[in-house]
């Protein structure tokens, strides 16, 4: 494993003799706050690419592919089949750590940026993520459906979300790229990675991440039913009570 | 879950029209209707407890001043009822947990709908028939005339009611309703009526603040139980729809008391029929899309 490493070190330092290049980033906003009339926002992402004193400038231009990762949750998909007359739920396939929002935005088409391997290996592109092994357990093939019908119910709610012409270059050296947030997309953090290729092979990658945090009335109603479940339920029957009161003192006949 | 605040409103207001109409509580329609507005089937149910109480409570207000109840036989119904509800939270979060939470429900809904709905609609037809022959089909109620459950032992008398009955059947029935209610997202309103006016032979006068008082105090229960075990109570939604139940009911027992109650009873014979039979299609044509996802915990 090592040796191989090695190889692929001396490899690559071969290809590029003491070129590098270092990418900074910078996200819009780095908190987001949802309150009642939340409907969604979108964070920019600016980007610019430096070389060093000794690099020359590279004869092919550079492409950048941003994942956003959402907070990850246990998700479980299920599938109906028949069984008589009736279609019940049988077979399911759990996804331990799926991200609850998954958004792949790159400069051109993920295919033509670099090979099928190094995007399966380094899991770069929306299908290359889903299509990962440690993305749910293996079940030599009966996962497919699966892995497959999760992506299709993500993407038709918005929030599976891929755009191949999602980064722009401002100049050859300065991009960005715009991450829209449906408001169906949930409350956590958010992983922002960058990942800077040129000529099929990564030059360099920078991680940061945001924040989507619920504020006001809706987020202290949601931590009381979750931290004061009992609590929130006796309100919820107070409240149940009195509107019943109030309805029969308003519309009393007798 | 964004869902138009107009919409649940207006939702309510029309189930509680009907459930008004009817003088029944409307669980039975507003749960089903929540499920097929996309809202989870939990949410649903557990949150629809919360409109039941109120309304409940409004009539069972109203009995009250008309001395229209029976505290003896209220509370042998409450008894059963609150261990039904405890097992109807319990096994809704057990099917929950093995994901078959809404195959229960709709199971449930359409035996329910079409058992119900058919012995209505039989009723209401011989009804009809017998008062287009002339003669008149009144319930009376003749010395040693009842069914043998009835006189297991255990017996109780009950004065309110006229009755002396074994306590088990009552306690049976109450906790299939009590259960019923916690898992489906109903009164129960529907079935303890009928069941206490055709097989217990209960006077009509007091059968309906009877059993709004059972409904009430079970329904109670189960709501705490859901939000304590399943956290599926939303306090908004839960707020729209009493607001918007509270103003139907009203307008709806306006225009009931205008109504003949075979015509009546044959009308609401066909709203369940319909809504059971909405439910059983589901269960039957084929998903356009069979596969689903469930959240069952968030990471951060």
């Amino acid at each position: 494993m090592r040796a191989i490493g090695l190889l692929l070190w001396l490899l690559v330092a071969g290809l590029s003799p003491a070129r590098a290049e270092t990418l900074i980033t910078s996200l819009s906003n780095h908190r987001v706050l949802i309150n009642s009339n939340y409907t969604g926002t979108q964070i920019a992402v600016f980007g610019a690419i430096e070389r060093d004193a000794q690099t020359v400038a590279r004869a092919t231009p550079y492409d950048v592919v941003v994942t956003v990762r959402g907070p990850r949750q246990f998700l479980t998909v299920r599938e109906k089949e028949r069984l008589g007359p009736i279609w019940i739920n049988q077979d399911q396939q759990k996804f331990p750590l799926a991200p609850a929002y998954l958004n792949v935005l790159s400069s051109r088409p993920i295919d033509e940026i670099t090979s099928e391997q190094l995007r399966a290996r380094q899991k770069v592109g929306l299908s290359a993520i889903v299509n990962a092994p440690d993305f749910t357990l293996d079940r030599g093939g009966a996962d497919e459906p699966f892995r497959a019908a999760l992506f299709r119910l993500k993407a038709q709610d918005g929030l599976y979300l891929e755009d191949a012409r999602g980064v722009t270059f401002l100049t050859p050296d300065i991009f960005r790229a715009s991450i829209g947030l449906p408001a169906t997309a949930p409350p956590g953090t958010y992983e922002v990675d960058v990942t800077l290729f040129a000529d099929t092979v990564i030059l360099a990658r920078t991680q940061t991440h945001f924040e989507l945090v619920k504020t006001g009335f809706e987020e202290q109603v949601g931590v009381i039913a979750r931290d004061w479940s009992l609590a929130y339920g006796l309100a919820t029957a107070a409240i149940a009570i009195l509107c019943g009161w109030i309805a029969s003192a308003i519309f009393r006949r007798d | 879950m964004p869902v138009s605040v107009l919409l649940i409103l207006g939702m309510g207001a029309a189930v509680g029209f009907i459930s008004g109409l009817f003088g029944i509580g409307g669980g039975f329609l507003m749960t089903p209707l929540l499920i097929f507005l996309g809202i989870p089937p939990a949410v649903a149910v557990a949150t629809q407890s919360a409109q039941i109480v109120a309304s409940s409570t409004t009539s069972v207000l109203s009995a009250i001043r008309r001395d229209a109840l029976d505290h003896k036989l209220g509370a042998i119904l409450v008894a059963g009822g609150l261990v039904g509800s405890a097992l109807g939270v319990w096994f809704f979060a057990a099917a929950r947990r093995a994901g078959q939470l809404d195959l229960v429900i709709v199971v449930s809904y359409v035996t329910l709908f079409t058992v119900v709905g058919s012995l209505m609609m039989k009723e209401s037809i011989r009804e009809f028939w017998h008062r287009r022959k002339g003669g008149a089909l009144r319930l009376r109620r003749r010395a040693g005339e009842h069914a043998p459950y009835l006189g297991w032992p255990l017996r109780m008398r009950f004065y309110r009611s006229k009755l002396y009955v074994s306590v088990i059947p009552i306690l049976a029935l109450s906790l299939f309703i009590g259960f019923a209610g916690a898992l489906l997202g109903i009164g129960g309103g529907f079935i303890v009526v009928p069941a206490l006016l055709y097989i217990f032979r209960v006077p009509t006068n007091v059968v309906v603040g009877t059993s709004q008082f059972q409904i009430v105090c079970t329904t109670l229960v189960a709501l705490i139980l859901h939000a304590v075990t399943n956290q599926a109570v939303d306090m908004v939604l839960a707020l729209l729809l009493i607001v918007g139940g509270v103003f139907g009911a009203q307008f709806g027992a306006r225009m009931g008391r205008h109504l003949r109650a075979e015509l009546f009873r044959f009308l609401l014979a066909i709203l369940l029929l319909a809504v059971g039979l909405r439910f059983g299609l589901e269960l039957v044509l084929e998903p356009t899309e069979p596969f689903s996802i469930s959240v069952q915990e968030a990471r951060q």
